[in-house]
């Protein structure tokens, strides 16, 4: 069976105009709502906060259960339905953490429950995170970003353009830089943008196509799986950044496939005219292997996102769109834009 | 061409021991390392706890200023008050300069260890200020998280947690991880206990109303008495002034349990040492008809009038307790108090049905996702993807057995780290196959196919790995609880993906082909 026959030719190149366009609209999109809601929307792990779930033996009234809780004088809570329609279950959230709320939060949430529904309730998970603590794990996530961001920079311009050295003076230069504006006590994602950009820079200076590709596509596949979280309002959680790493890790393996196959082709020609032809030739070859790798990978997390419970599913969900998105920019960004650097070079 | 060779010996031999490490999970057997269970899986509590480690420094500062008035009353040194600022340092105003040379000796042979930043003459005598040396302030900060570690770690095993874990995570933070606890509200209350028990004698000279309109005499303070109405929920507090000099504390303590009264009201026995004995004999007998009051925690319990000496080392305390109270209480009493009070700053707790309904719905989407991809693989592939699919099945041995012999934690997101990775394992072996059949498609025989295709796929898929391998090392160090559990799976999938494409399935191949004369290859 063959989903792509031999032989296959698409223009990938030809296209390249329309990819770019759609990429920046999805990017512009995310960033516009990023800026609407002032930043991703943090849940409890970054902001603070404490959060209860709850399950009844059958169904309650919301109404019922934000009166129990008025009660017992929780002020600024959320209430909302939880996992599947009949589970009865509830997640409540308030921004307070346990110096407001006492000690024995989840006995006075039981018993505030209890008197307003007259139903005993189920405490399945609390979560509380202090505001001190929610600091430290976004500095954490922060840093785990910038370490595989920095790893992988360092790995991509050492092992694509045989060039460890400038490898090493790329890492040189980011920590320097880093090093450099964390002088003057700038937050973490200012600094990690301000990595991004003296790579790039560095990359185009040095003339590292394949690297330049390689980050671009990177910073494309976060952006707009950070943008889609936020444009549909979703929780930004721990498990949400260890998604975002392993996106990272994905979308690299599909652009580096591709790259190789470039690589492999490229050698030895010296003639212009063909490069748009051994560029689309590439991407052709091994466009079998993206989508049917791609495939797979979706499907199990597909079965993850149906089957794997709630507690779960928003890395699922974050893990499907940077699979998608991922497979499309390693074709559509990463490609181009050395294929344009590329020309750039010789021309 | 023999059948074992030294490689496929080494293969098997890699195999064989997964399954070995693997079944104690399922059957209890040799080598007894079973996986084990994240709190999120099994549940139970995780716990981070501050140690209000100012505080220890704090009572050390009281500590040395009662002591410094009473070596001045001694010395028949006057002063107009030694008092502490915010940033724990003491001011002692002496009166009349002429005393200077005095105080200085006695600060330089006993109080060796404080700093002496400024003498000041004031009106009428001279300001000492004095101060705790910043390495002696940071080595009762570092005691006293040891010493509440210590006391918790005492606790927790009282209480009876199998398997807990319990250390310092940074500076004064204690991180507690206690699986499969029944009654989490009892157990934060018991951790948290600072159990500071003191007896002081009420000051039957002052008038209560009278403190508690303006300010309480000097050298007394307000504590309350906290009954609660255990139908109604509501409290009583009844205020009463205390003498702040503090006659005895728990520190002498050897025993405390409970016991019950003649109403079989739970109260707590407690049984001083032979030093404490004899000092709670002397309070007793210096103050019979007065009152002495049981404080814990800043609480009053009860303050019985003392109607005679009391011998024999042996008091209770006594508070309308319920049965788990007073169990905890002594308890916290036995395993010693918290040098300083401990605050809660980050829990996660899941309950047992919880766990439960996670694993059996982690397990389901595995099971549903690996079918797919397995059957997906032998549509595809034909047989060719009976290889992969075989490869797949001893990759995810393989990560469950490194599990089990790295004593690993397997969390949620662990579980989505091996779904993951049934995903992405087959695509080293896509890439293979590829391979292969473009080189069966440019006219090679299948042996030189396969060469050529693992030949030309090594390198590709070792790059390819080697980004998500790096991920998974950075989550690992800087993940915390169930993400490091992500880490932990997806490292060993990408690792075991290697090893079953790149080693097993070549093998696999060679060993067709090795005996197969036919030109077909079912790709």
């Amino acid at each position: 069976m063959q989903f792509i026959k031999p032989g296959t030719h698409i223009d990938f190149m030809g296209m390249r105009k329309l990819g770019f366009i759609f990429s920046l609209i999805l990017i512009l999109a995310g960033i516009v709502s990023l800026i609407i809601h002032n930043g991703p929307n943090y849940g409890i792990d970054f902001a603070g906060g404490t959060l209860v779930q709850v399950k009844f033996s059958q169904k309650v009234d919301v109404s019922d259960i934000r009166k129990g809780l008025d009660e017992i004088g929780l002020k600024d809570v959320s209430v909302q339905g939880f996992g599947e329609q009949g589970a009865h279950e509830y997640l409540i959230r308030t921004s307070s953490d346990a110096d407001a709320l006492g000690n024995q939060l989840s006995d006075t949430v039981s018993k505030g429950l209890k008197d307003a529904t007259s139903l005993e309730p189920d405490i399945r998970r609390v979560e509380m995170v202090g505001p001190q603590v929610g600091n430290d794990l976004k500095k954490k996530a922060l840093l785990a970003i910038f370490y595989s961001l920095l790893f992988i920079t360092i790995y991509i311009s050492g092992r694509f353009e045989q060039k460890w050295t400038i490898a090493g003076i790329t890492a040189g230069a980011l920590m320097a830089a880093v090093y450099f504006l964390s002088v003057f006590n700038l937050s973490m994602p200012f600094l990690i943008a301000a990595a991004l950009v003296v790579s790039l820079v560095l990359f185009w200076y040095l003339q590292l196509q394949y690297a330049i590709g390689a980050i671009v596509a990177l910073i494309h596949d976060v952006t707009i799986t950070v943008g889609v979280f936020s444009l549909l309002n979703l929780d930004f959680s721990l498990q949400i950044i260890a998604a975002l790493l392993t996106i990272i890790g994905y979308s690299l393996n599909d652009t580096i496939i591709v790259f190789d196959r470039i690589r492999e082709n490229i050698k030895g020609n010296s003639d212009h005219s063909l490069v748009p032809d051994l560029f689309n030739r590439s991407i052709n070859e091994t466009l079998s292997r993206t989508i049917l790798t791609s495939f797979t990978t979706l499907v199990v997390l597909l079965a993850l996102f149906f089957l794997g419970g709630e507690i779960i599913h928003n890395f699922a969900f974050a893990m499907i769109i940077g699979i998608v998105v991922g497979t499309y920019s390693s074709i559509f960004i990463a490609s181009p834009i050395v294929f344009m650097a590329h020309r750039n070079k010789k021309g | 061409m023999k059948f074992f060779t030294i490689k496929r010996v080494l293969i098997l031999g890699v195999i064989v021991a997964a399954v070995v490490c693997l079944l104690p999970t399922f059957t209890n057997t040799w080598p007894h390392k079973k996986i084990n269970l994240g709190l999120d899986l099994q549940g139970g509590m995780h716990l981070v706890l501050e140690v209000q480690s100012e505080e220890a420094v704090k009572a050390e500062i009281d500590r040395t200023i009662s002591q410094l008035k009473l070596d001045l009353k001694n010395e028949k040194i006057q002063h107009m008050g030694i008092d502490k600022t915010a940033d724990h340092k003491i001011i002692a105003q002496i009166s009349g300069a002429d005393n200077r040379s005095a105080v200085e000796k006695l600060l330089s042979d006993e109080y060796a260890g404080l700093e002496v930043p400024s003498v000041k003459n004031i009106d009428g005598g001279i300001a000492f200020t004095l101060r705790l040396p910043d390495k002696e302030s940071d080595s009762i900060k570092k005691m006293a998280t040891e010493q509440a570690l210590e006391t918790i770690r005492n606790r927790i095993d009282e209480f009876g947690v199998s398997e807990p874990d319990i250390r310092i995570q940074s500076g004064n933070r204690i991180l507690l991880q206690l699986p499969g606890i029944s009654d989490p509200e009892r157990a934060k209350g018991l951790i948290g206990k600072t159990a500071q028990l003191t007896f002081q004698l009420v000051d039957e000279q002052g008038d209560v109303n009278a403190a508690l309109a303006g300010k309480p005499p000097v050298g007394d303070e307000i504590l309350y008495q906290v009954r609660k109405n255990s139908g109604t929920g509501s409290q009583t507090r009844t205020p009463f002034l205390i003498k702040k000099h503090v006659e005895l504390d728990g520190s002498h303590l050897t025993n405390a349990r409970v016991e019950f009264d003649q109403f079989q009201q739970p109260q707590v026995g407690i049984e001083f040492s032979r030093k404490g004995s004899r000092i709670f004999e002397r309070i007793t007998g210096a103050n019979v008809n007065k009152r002495l009051a049981i404080v814990l925690d800043k609480n009053v319990y009860s303050a019985p009038n003392i109607q005679d000496r009391i011998s024999g080392g042996k008091a209770r305390i006594t508070g309308h307790f319920t049965l788990e109270e007073a169990t905890d209480l002594a308890i916290a009493l036995r395993a010693g108090s918290l040098p300083a009070p401990v605050k809660i700053i980050e829990e996660r707790t899941v309950g047992p049905t919880l766990g439960a309904d996670s694993v059996r719905m982690g397990l389901v989407s595995m099971l549903v996702g690996g079918a797919l991809v397995i059957f997906f693989m032998i549509i595809y592939y034909k047989g060719a993807g009976l290889v992969a699919d075989l490869a797949l099945i001893v990759n995810i041995l393989l990560i469950g057995g490194g599990l089990a012999v790295f004593g690993a934690t397997l969390t949620l997101p662990g579980i989505a780290g091996i779904i993951l990775t049934i995903g992405m394992a087959v695509d080293a072996n896509v890439i293979i196959f590829e391979r292969i059949r473009e080189e069966l498609r440019a006219g090679r025989s299948p042996k030189a196919a396969v060469d050529a295709g693992y030949d030309r796929a090594t390198l590709t898929i070792m790059d390819a790995n080697v980004t998500t391998l790096i991920v998974a090392i950075v989550l690992f160090q800087f993940g915390t609880g169930t993400i490091k559990g992500f880490a932990i799976t997806l490292g060993l999938g990408i690792v075991a993906s290697l090893f079953t494409a790149l080693i097993l399935s070549k093998s696999i191949y060679d060993l067709i082909l090795a005996n197969k004369q036919s030109d077909a290859l079912s790709i």
